[in-house]
Order: structure tokens, then sequence, then C-alpha cells
């Protein structure tokens, strides 16, 4: 059971080209972005990515490693529009599977657990039935008759997760105000691979309620200190938004250059050099 | 010439202010979420004010009482299930709205490949079904407002109605607020109307600004109502002391 803890890279190592991969965090707030500079310095590639996006989906779009994108909406929160994904949308370079923000959640509900589906009062009179026709309503057995949009099930090979802390067998917890919904990620997929910001041999005083994903649904554990920059992972640290800025208005092959060649000490040693030249 | 310490002159942002806060009148102990500024100081005020039973948020995952205070945890999951209970009146951005309230911020052009690529759907679609959803436009053109909407995010009155009864058993759009006026859908086929002007603006210069004609009452269209004192005060001096609204919506 010991087995679990792994470097970034050999956690993206259990993934393959062509799989379905969810990431989990909210929008610019605490992505596992250094299993995803890990996957960009793999070969892995063709991936349907499920997302409640934010860089994550710019650096994967950017770097053409999207063949299919399932999402409500992508965004870096202070920034709104995310520049590299919509270049990528306006150039057609993936497809989209567009669902709403509570249909997301009741996919992976139903993915979670082992369901086909899930009724929900949601999508019906929208286009998301227009642009997704393969999308199903299904009618109430019980006396009310009612009619609901049947959510498939967001089942995925892989989950990519970050969280606050960690132990060596896969328990997790969040320190921040929200877990978003990265139990449901892991739940919802067959493999699951957490970072944190440090791993730790027990969780003393926290609070039960924050351990949020257990062992059980986790493949393998990553240590990553700064692991979600430049996304926020409170209360360890906020949204870098210098760095947003910057990430947001630099074309993507001179930001590639400078950030994405080396491993992630190189990734975390080249922000500290810019933030020195920045001062 | 700053007109924003001067109680005589109320400015464009401010009638917005009052217009936004005035959606959740009436409305209880329900979640005021307020998208941007303008919608954000209009439910505070209402908090402050004729509407104290109503709950608000930090922004992030708290449940927050006018001092800042935490009364509550609403992280995203609880959110969502805030949203389908009901106990929620929304006020959202639009980057297209049309005649039946149908709203877009997903993209512009076609879908495949569009324009400009925006936000994505986001919690339209499950919002304009579960709860009342109003929209707020800071600046109104025929660009907004439109014939017709590129991507249907959030629900309108004459698609809910095709979908069907569980589309329209919580389907409500009170109000929609823009730089130039206030607008509702009491009509016979719930197309809007506009129910004020702020100060300063004239029924035609909305008809102009307008992609579709709206539906104007024959007796002539009031004035968005006047800010008390203390609403003038609180907005001023408690809420938005550094008069980050005139930014939003500049002008008199």
């Amino acid at each position: 059971m010991s087995g679990k803890v792994m470097e970034p890279d050999e956690a993206i190592g259990g993934l393959r080209s062509g799989m379905t991969v969810g990431i989990g965090g909210w929008g610019a707030r605490r992505k596992p972005m250094a299993l995803v500079r890990a996957l960009l310095r793999s070969e892995v590639t063709d991936l349907t990515v499920i997302s409640y996006g934010g860089p994550d989906i710019g650096l994967l779009a950017a770097a053409g490693r999207i063949r299919k994108l399932v999402t409500a909406f992508v965004t870096l929160d202070s920034v709104p529009l995310e520049p590299h994904y919509r270049a990528a949308r306006e150039r057609g370079a993936f497809a989209l599977t567009e669902i709403d923000e509570a249909m997301f959640l009741w996919g992976l509900t139903a993915a979670a657990n082992r369901l086909p589906f899930l009724p929900v009062r949601a999508g019906l009179g929208s286009d998301v039935m227009r642009v997704d026709p393969e999308l199903r309503t299904v009618r109430s057995p019980y006396g009310d008759g009612e009619e609901f949009v049947a959510m498939p099930a967001l089942r995925m090979d892989a989950a990519l997760v970050h969280l606050n802390r960690a132990d060596r067998r896969g328990n997790a917890c969040y320190l921040g105000p929200d877990p978003y919904f990265d139990d449901l990620f892991c739940e919802a997929a067959d493999t699951a691979y957490v970072s944190c910001e440090s791993l730790v041999d027990g969780f003393g005083d926290v609070p039960p309620q924050r351990l949020l994903v257990s062992r059980h649904a986790v493949t393998g554990v990553v240590e990553a200190p700064n692991g979600a920059h430049f996304t926020s992972c409170a209360p360890d640290y906020g949204r870098d938004e210098a760095f947003l800025r910057m990430y947001a208005t630099t074309p993507w092959e001179e930001f590639a250059g400078r950030f994405l060649d080396g491993d992630e000490k190189t990734y975390q040693s080249a922000v500290e050099a810019w933030r020195e030249e920045a001062r | 010439m700053s007109r924003t310490g001067d109680a005589a002159g109320v400015t464009r942002a401010e009638y917005c202010v009052i217009a936004c806060a005035e959606a959740w009148r009436g409305d209880g102990e329900v979640l005021a979420s307020p998208m941007g500024l303008i919608p954000s100081l209009g439910a505070r005020l209402a908090r402050r004010t004729f509407a104290p039973d109503l709950l608000l948020t930090d922004g992030e995952a708290l449940l927050v009482g006018p001092d800042g205070a935490a009364e509550g945890w609403l992280p995203y999951r609880r959110h969502l299930t805030m949203v389908t209970g009901g106990r929620r009146h929304v006020m959202m951005g639009a980057s297209q709205l049309d005649r039946y309230g149908n709203q877009n911020i997903s993209c512009i052009g076609d879908w495949e490949r569009p324009d400009r690529q925006l936000l994505g759907v986001r919690g339209a679609p499950v919002n304009t079904l579960n709860n009342p959803v109003s929209y707020w436009v800071p600046r109104h053109t025929r660009r907004v407002f439109v014939e017709r909407v590129d991507m249907v995010c959030g629900v309108g009155y004459d698609r809910a109605a095709a979908a069907g009864p569980s589309a329209t058993r919580y389907h409500r759009i009170p109000r929609v607020v823009s730089d130039l006026g206030v607008f509702d859908f009491e009509t016979p086929d719930r197309s809007m109307r506009l129910v004020s002007v702020h100060p300063g603006v004239t029924v035609e210069r909305v008809r102009e600004a307008t992609g579709f004609p709206p539906a104007v009452p024959a007796g002539g269209v009031p004035e968005t109502r006047e800010p008390t004192a203390g609403e003038l005060r609180l907005i001023r001096e408690e809420l938005d002391p550094a008069g980050r609204r005139e930014r939003e919506v500049p002008g008199v």
C-alpha cells in the first residue's frame, strides 16, 4: 500500500493517448497544474478532457493535446476569458461538449455511482440540447410525469486533482473554503492521481469533514509544493495575479519556451527568476 | 465635474444600483446572487434597507452578514442545490439578450466555430429553469439587445414554453436592468416591456439602442425611482466609497 507516492512524470506515465481525463478544481482555483505541466512534457495526446475549465484547458488546448473538451466554461477568473482556449475554439481546434454547471455535477455523480445517467432540471429549452444532439430526456415514472434531461455519466479513465495535504496512502484533505468536486472526480475515474502541497504522516487536528478524498479512490500521490501555481490554493497561497496576466498576454510559444521546457523544479525556478525580473 | 458627493445630483450609476436593488424587493429569505459590481451594490443595498432577510455570499464559499461575518457555508456544490431548490434570485450578465429573455454568454457567431468564444453556458441553463433570473446590462446597445441570440444559454419565455411544463414550472425572469432603463416581461406574449427609463434617458433613445421593438406602455413610461437620502448615503459612504460604480456606468 505504500507504493502510491510518485513523481509527477511517473503519475502521468499512467496515462495513454486517447484517454478521457478529468481535471479537478474550478476555473483558476486549485488546479492540479504540476500534473498538467507533466502531461505537457509527455507524449500523451488526443485526449477527451472533462473540466470546470481554467488555465489547465488553455495550456492543453494551446499544446494541441485535446481532441474533445467537456465543460461548462473556461475562465481565468480575474481575466474572464482564457485567451489560449479562445484562440483554439476560434480556429476549430477540437470538439466541444458544452454542458451546464449542474449537468456537469450530475454527470460526475452518476459516474461515481455507476449509473448511466441522472435526471436534471437543466438544459431543457437551452441550446445545450441543440449542440449535443445525443442528449436525451427522461420522463418521471411517478404521478407528476415530469420530463428531465438525462445527463449521461461522465466516466473517465483518469482524474487529476490537487489538494492541500495528503498521506502516502492517498487520503487527502482540503484546507480552503471550497472542496470543489475533487472527490467526485476521483470516484468517477478508473484511476486518480492526487497532487498535494505537502505529504503528511497523519492529519493531526484537521477536522474529519476536511478529509475529502479517500485512498480507495486514489492510484497515485504526488508531493508538489506550489503545485497549483498560478491558480489559487487557499489557504496556502492565492492566485498569482501578476503571473496570470503575463500568461494571458504572452504568445504561447514564448511562454512554453520559457516555462514548460524542463521538469517541475525547473518550472518553479523559472517562475522565481521571472518574479525577480519583474520586481 | 464629479457629482457623486452631491445629494442633488444622482448619477446614472446610482439609478442603476437602485434599479438592481429593486429586483430583490419582496423576495424574502433567499440568496441574492449578483454578477458584476452594480448588481452587487444593489443586492447589498437591498439587504441593508428594504430586504433584510436576503442572504449574501462573500463571492467565495461563505454566506455573510452585512458586517462580513460568516453565517453559513456555501461551496459550489451546495450553491447548485440552492439553485435547484429555488431559494435564490440571481442577476446575471448577458452578452446577447432577445425580446423573450433568451440570454447568451457562450459565443458570438456559429457555435461550431465561433467568431468570438466567450465564457460558456456556465450555470445559465440550470439557473433559468429553477430560480428567478434577472439580467444586468451595463451598456445597452443593439449588439446586446438582439433579434435572436447566437446560443441560448439562459432560457427565455418562448423557449421555456416550447420545452414544456418541466421547463416552465419554476421559470421566471423578473426584470432586466440596463444603463438606460428597466424592463419586464409582463405582456400577453411574454416579450420585453420597458418599465422605466433612468432620468435623462428618453424612450426614443431606448428604441434606437434596442435591436427589436420593446413593448412600451400606452400611458407613457415613468422614470426609475429616486434614491432616498439614506440610500444615497449608504451607496456613497459605505457600499462604494471609492466610486467604482461610476466607472461601470459613466455619466449622469
